[in-house]
């Protein structure tokens, strides 16, 4: 049994201007000690996703329907007593911004300190010294030091140390990073990911890596969740991802990022402006800003396509190509192949 | 496009800002300490480095936002000094910022935006030609007429930035220094804007200082590149020169640490991961800025600063040790 199962989630945000449905029909599965990737840009729902399975979404956010199970226990519709078991516990999350996640008035011990008191039967002492081995852990020299300080005394990499130190105090099963790297520059970005990907293996924890960085994904994950405007248009291995695109989204995400190669050339970007979530269109969202769009994307959004066992996509694209080689016929009628 | 004459050139520029470190205390912050560096007409130079490095206050002590605390900026081989120096120099010289939610003013329609510099710099007569121009640099970055008189809260964070371009377009300058310019961006949308600075370029004969931290757009998008460290230039190459034979440790293990996206080289890849994190530059280390964080630091490096010499053609190092580790 997966350890994580995300099943037809969907999220939605009642603002004043309407229904905003930042996650739409999410499905996927982590199973331990492996590292998920979800990628998009700003605005598809990735880290909606991230907040709905630890259920800390803002006010006007609600889980309208779908299932996350841990271990096999539902956790949409359980309350609140029990996902303050599974918070921290179970899964923990480090957030963006290692400047704003700590509270500036406290020194590090003691926030580290109450996350362990709050989540285990240790005592005060007891939870010092853990605090002090889990800074030792995440390479923080002079731990005993660092205790007494405050979130302004240390740069912005070692503050995501903190973060990483105290989601990992009680040794939960998933960590969700949401964009843990944007903030910070390559060469601390470096160190980080090499902590993590360290600590992964070390504690045999599974990570959700929420990104917009296809390199880090790239570095990191063994499986990929690509989304757009709050669905998933293609999910597999992180292999098939990127050496076998199968959404015309992914595809030109690819195309559009500089490499070694595109040097003095032009860039082919995706044409286009971002996704308005309250003017959805009615067929596949990424439609309007899809070059190869054929009339079935305006109308029809298509249905979750297996490529393989490793990999499936939604996009209409894959049974244009299966018509074009002759492997479907359209009398058999296109929608219901997979 | 480059034509090999020198269009801005910089000689050990400093640019130092007053830190109040206690009552009636206070200390000298190096954010610029001595950068040299000239960049030829129709070329870009990608100005690369880690926050902090001074490369934003170098861009931004070049159009003399910040008064200069030393050194000489020449213009066409004219050296830009008194007022009306500057004045004219900006009438060439402009800047495209990196956050295009808090660079344009909430309160202007677009067409006001793109027309304060033409008003500012007196560049039109009467109002049609005004709108003329506005609706011609509209054009230039691809924006529809439509838009003019449309506020910049009604923008995408893309549409943004090219209404930023097209302001820092209008008093027809040549050189532009381009500040992160992108770095706000979704990668959909990067690869837009970065084709556009391209055309741009070719279209009106552009020369571009491309401040940025992303390395793998700098690599795209430049001539040439030159690494920053602790407000000193470390390293300054041709763009590939640098990608394929960086000299400098620090431009090494910058290098190896940029994430590539491509999982199997990803995994075969052999990152130099540096220890530590960048001094303040309060506290700058003596000698080498970056001998703290430096494998092959020694006691030379502390002793004194490396000069920033000429080891083949073009490619520039700082660095006291560069020929052996290199050998």
């Amino acid at each position: 049994m997966a350890l994580l199962e995300v099943k037809n989630l969907k999220t939605s945000f009642f603002t004043d201007a309407g229904e905003v449905k930042a996650v739409n029909d999410v499905s996927f599965t982590l199973d331990r000690g492996k590292v998920l990737g979800i990628v998009g840009e700003s605005g598809s729902g990735k880290s909606v996703t991230a907040y709905s399975i630890m259920q800390i979404l803002a006010g006007t956010g609600k889980i309208i329907g779908g299932s996350v199970k841990l271990d096999g226990q539902e956790l949409v519709g359980a309350g609140e007593k029990v996902m303050k078991t599974v918070r921290g516990n179970k899964i923990s999350i480090i957030f963006q911004d290692p400047m704003t996640s700590l509270n500036p008035t406290y020194t590090i011990g003691r926030q580290l300190m109450e996350a362990i008191m709050l989540h285990t039967d240790r005592d005060k002492k007891q939870a010092r010294e853990r605090a002090i081995e889990m800074l030792r852990l995440v390479n923080i020299n002079e731990p005993e030091k660092r205790m007494k300080q405050y979130p302004f005394e240390h740069s912005g990499g070692m503050r995501q140390r903190v973060m990483i130190a105290m989601a990992l105090a009680c040794e939960p099963d998933i960590l969700i990073a949401d964009e843990p790297t944007t903030a910070l520059d390559v060469t601390i970005q470096a160190q980080i990911l090499e902590l993590m990907g360290s600590l992964q293996k070390e504690l045999g924890m599974a990570i959700i890596m929420i990104t917009h960085d296809l390199g880090v994904v790239a570095q990191m994950c063994d499986e990929v969740v690509v989304m757009y405007a709050g669905s998933i248009c293609e999910q597999g291995t992180a292999d098939e991802i990127f050496y076998n695109p199968r959404h015309e989204y992914t595809k030109g995400l690819m195309r559009s990022i500089p490499t070694a190669d595109t040097a003095g050339k032009k860039l082919q970007p995706i044409t286009g402006t971002p996704i308005d979530l309250l003017n959805m269109p009615k067929g596949c969202p990424f439609a309007p800003r899809c070059d190869n769009a054929m009339k079935i994307c305006i109308n029809h959004r298509a249905e979750r396509m297996v490529i393989n066992e490793d990999h499936a996509a939604t996009c209409w694209m894959n049974v244009k190509q299966a018509i074009d080689r002759g492997e479907i016929s359209l009398e058999e009628g296109g929608d219901d192949h997979e | 496009m480059s034509e090999n004459k020198t269009l801005i050139e910089v000689k050990d520029l400093k640019e130092y800002f007053n830190i109040n470190t206690g009552m009636f205390r206070s200390k000298p912050l190096k954010a610029v300490d001595g950068v040299s560096f000239s960049i030829n007409k129709g070329e870009t130079l990608g100005l690369v480095g880690e926050s902090g490095c001074g490369k934003t206050t170098v861009g931004r002590t070049i159009l003399h936002l910040y008064k200069p605390t030393g050194g000489e900026i020449r213009y066409n081989g004219k050296l830009i000094k008194s007022r009306s120096d500057i004045k004219e120099f900006r009438k060439k010289a402009t800047m495209v910022f990196q956050d295009p939610y808090s660079s344009l003013n909430p309160r202007m329609t677009v067409s006001d935006i793109i027309g304060e510099p033409l008003d500012v710099h007196k560049l039109t007569k009467g109002k049609k030609e005004r709108q003329e121009r506005i609706l011609e640099l509209m054009d230039y970055v691809g924006l529809n007429s439509e838009h003019a008189a449309r506020y910049a809260h009604e923008f995408s964070g893309g549409q943004r930035q090219r209404i930023g371009i097209a302001r820092s377009l209008a008093v027809n300058p040549d050189f532009i220094v381009c500040d992160e310019p992108v770095s706000a961006l979704d990668v959909s949308i990067q690869a837009q804007v970065i084709n556009m600075f391209d055309e741009l370029q070719d279209k009106l004969g552009l020369t571009y200082l491309f401040i940025a931290h992303d390395l793998l757009v700098v690599r795209h998008i430049s001539d040439r590149i030159a690494v920053m460290y602790l407000g000193r230039m470390v390293e300054l190459a041709d763009a590939n020169e640098i990608y394929d034979h960086p000299l400098h440790p620090y431009s090494q293990s910058l290098l190896s640490a940029v994430p590539v996206p491509d999982p199997k080289v990803a995994r075969a890849n052999k990152r130099i991961v540096l220890t530590g994190d960048i001094p303040s530059p309060l506290n700058a280390p003596s000698g080498c800025p970056f001998r703290t964080r430096c494998r092959y630091a020694c006691d030379k490096c502390a002793e004194s600063m490396p000069p920033f010499e000429e080891v083949s053609k073009g490619h520039f190092v700082a660095c006291h040790r560069v020929k052996e580790i290199n050998d």
